[in-house]
């Protein structure tokens, strides 16, 4: 089962959830992974302090002309929707940075003076915290194919286990790689306008990729009552409300997990699993 | 003319409130929200919307199903699983292939090797774009579509169309509230612009993720302030962000209390020195003067 904690806003608490909730499932005894996806932030390592095995350089393929052979047809240019190869005057550049890697200049050059090279994007570390299987990606900075790394994490997810998935913030292209093929979305909010407004963004989204999902609440006490107003029109169910409380801010702040600092809370991360489970079940 | 962009790494530092706390100090200044995935701007500012623009950050490929003979080397070519073969039965075939428009990426690639010109290469509509009138000034924002990309594109035109009112209201300052993380949308929102002001908190992850950003904005030689929001959550590590950034060559000019004001603020629809004259303000206060010496 793969679980993706998501949500539209950002700090909102998706890595809180998403690393307690996994830890709490090992100490029952199960076979849990965690994948950390927000690929540009990825802060699960804090909390979960993984024994990293094995550490990947993840590439993309870009385009790399031999000169001798290319006969300055400008096929590859005209073709080429990312203005990631260019021909001028003869001349072809190529900007590696701007390539999405669709292979569309190789296949189209008639004279095969295109091969593909490998272009670093960042690394993907695998390791063991505790009993969780942990997994994450690390965007190189300057970098912007979040969604070719967050691919190749989550081809990492070991099936037939519980696999839980920490998604980058918003709704675009990285969110929709990272909450892809799973078995359900949680929506991580928090009760302020801001809140609320990115909850409804983010329900459109996977309503659109048509993925189960319900909404965790953090911070459930501040703000007002119409993101549970909301969720009752649309008939969203809430599957976690945590209050709003200095000393899980401060543990937090500390990178230090609320399942170790405060009573009750690993109870509340294993109902929450089992009302998951409930939710797949029945789908 | 001058652009301050404010972003922060870490998601939920704060980059709204005080953008739009920003928004009241400056009084004239164009306010851009470029946090296109999930602008919040707007419901602070309540902009009055003037114009309405669509949005097209690129094409998208679609399958004629009467015209796909099922060969298959659309499917084969495509290197982002967009192509299924689940579509309507035709003349030709029992089942034709179809383009799933969230994996497309728009490269074209299917288009140009398609043997019997079954696919069609629109323009997608991404999203809207908004130029709108705010009690603070003009502003410049946009929805982007439901499960749609391009946000860099869509970060890029906010901000020339900011520019442009700028320069035709004679406007000296744009705000520009940005977006989480460090990727396409950031890069597009940072990229040549005078001052980036990083809000973030005093947490490991806000620590860390301050740290990447940073690196981005040195990697494009961005003049880059800091601000510590929500800096008596943790003492000790709000000490370290400043020990962090001297040794870096930055600057953390200002220091933000945990206060409710912000929420409660927001949900009047009113910015933190609209809202209250405690603290809070006046360390806001303290903050936008600084920026306003570093703009010069």
């Amino acid at each position: 089962m793969k679980i993706a904690i998501a949500s539209g806003k950002g700090g909102t608490g998706k890595t809180t959830i998403a690393t307690n909730l996994a830890c709490s499932i090992a100490r029952m005894g199960e076979t849990v992974q965690y994948l950390d996806c927000d690929v540009e932030e990825p802060n699960g390592h804090i909390f979960l302090k993984p024994n990293i095995e094995e550490t990947q350089n993840v590439t993309i393929g870009v385009p790399e002309v031999d000169t001798e052979l290319c006969n300055g047809c400008g096929k590859c240019g005209q073709l080429c929707q990312y203005s990631a190869i260019i021909c001028l005057k003869d001349t072809v550049m190529t900007f590696e940075q701007l390539c999405h890697s669709c292979g569309g200049c190789m296949a189209v050059c008639p004279q095969a003076a295109i091969k593909e090279k490998q272009r670093r994007i960042g690394i993907a570390e695998f390791g063991r915290a505790d009993e969780i299987y942990f997994g994450a990606g690390k965007l190189d900075i300057g970098t912007i194919q979040s969604p070719a790394l967050i691919k190749h994490v989550k081809q990492k997810a070991i099936n037939n286990d519980t696999v839980i998935i920490d998604v980058p913030p918003g709704t675009s292209c990285p969110v929709i790689e990272a909450v892809k093929g799973s078995d359900l979305v949680l929506l991580v909010t928090e009760p302020t306008p801001f809140g609320l407004n990115d909850l409804e963004l983010a329900v459109e989204m996977v309503r659109e990729l048509k993925l189960a999902f319900a909404v965790a609440i953090n911070r459930c006490d501040i703000g007002d009552d119409r993101v549970v107003r909301y969720c009752q029109e649309q008939d969203i169910k809430i599957l976690l409300e945590i209050p709003n409380d200095r000393l899980v801010a401060e543990v937090y702040s500390q990178g230090i997990k609320i399942i170790d600092a405060l009573p009750g809370y690993e109870e509340k991360f294993l109902q929450l699993y089992q009302k998951i489970n409930a939710m797949v079940a029945v789908k | 003319m001058k652009e301050l962009v404010v972003i922060s790494g870490k998601g939920g530092t704060g980059k709204t409130s005080i953008v739009a706390a920003f928004a009241a100090l400056a009084k004239s200044a164009v306010l851009a929200d470029c946090d296109v995935d999930a602008a919040d701007l707007h419901l602070v500012l309540e902009p009055k919307v003037k114009q309405t623009n669509d949005f097209s950050g690129g094409k998208q490929a679609s399958i004629i199903s009467e015209k796909c003979i099922g060969c298959g080397k659309c499917q084969d070519m495509c290197r982002f699983d967009a192509i299924n073969l689940n579509g309507q039965p035709n003349d030709i075939v029992d089942k034709t292939f179809t383009i799933d428009p969230v994996s497309c990426e728009g490269c074209k690639v299917c288009v140009e090797f398609c043997p019997v010109d079954a696919i069609e290469f629109n323009d997608s509509i991404n999203g809207q774009w908004f130029i709108s009138d705010t009690r603070f000034g003009p502003m410049v924002h946009a929805k982007l579509g439901i499960a749609e990309e391009n946000s860099g594109k869509l970060v890029t035109l906010i901000r020339k169309e900011a520019k442009r009112i700028a320069g035709e209201e004679k406007k000296d300052l744009i705000i520009v509230d940005g977006s989480p993380g460090i990727g396409c949308p950031v890069i597009a929102s940072i990229t040549g612009a005078d001052l980036v002001l990083v809000v973030t908190e005093p947490t490991l992850s806000g620590k860390h993720d301050l740290d990447r950003v940073s690196q981005l904005t040195a990697n494009f030689g961005i003049e880059t302030l800091i601000c510590v929001n929500k800096a008596d959550i943790n003492p000790q590590i709000t000490g370290q962000i400043s020990e962090d950034a001297q040794q870096r060559g930055l600057k953390v000019i200002g220091k933000i209390s945990y206060d409710e004001a912000f929420t409660k603020a927001q949900i009047i629809k009113a910015s933190v020195v609209e809202y209250t004259g405690g603290a809070v303000t006046e360390q806001i206060k303290a903050l936008w003067k600084q920026v306003t010496y570093a703009l010069g």
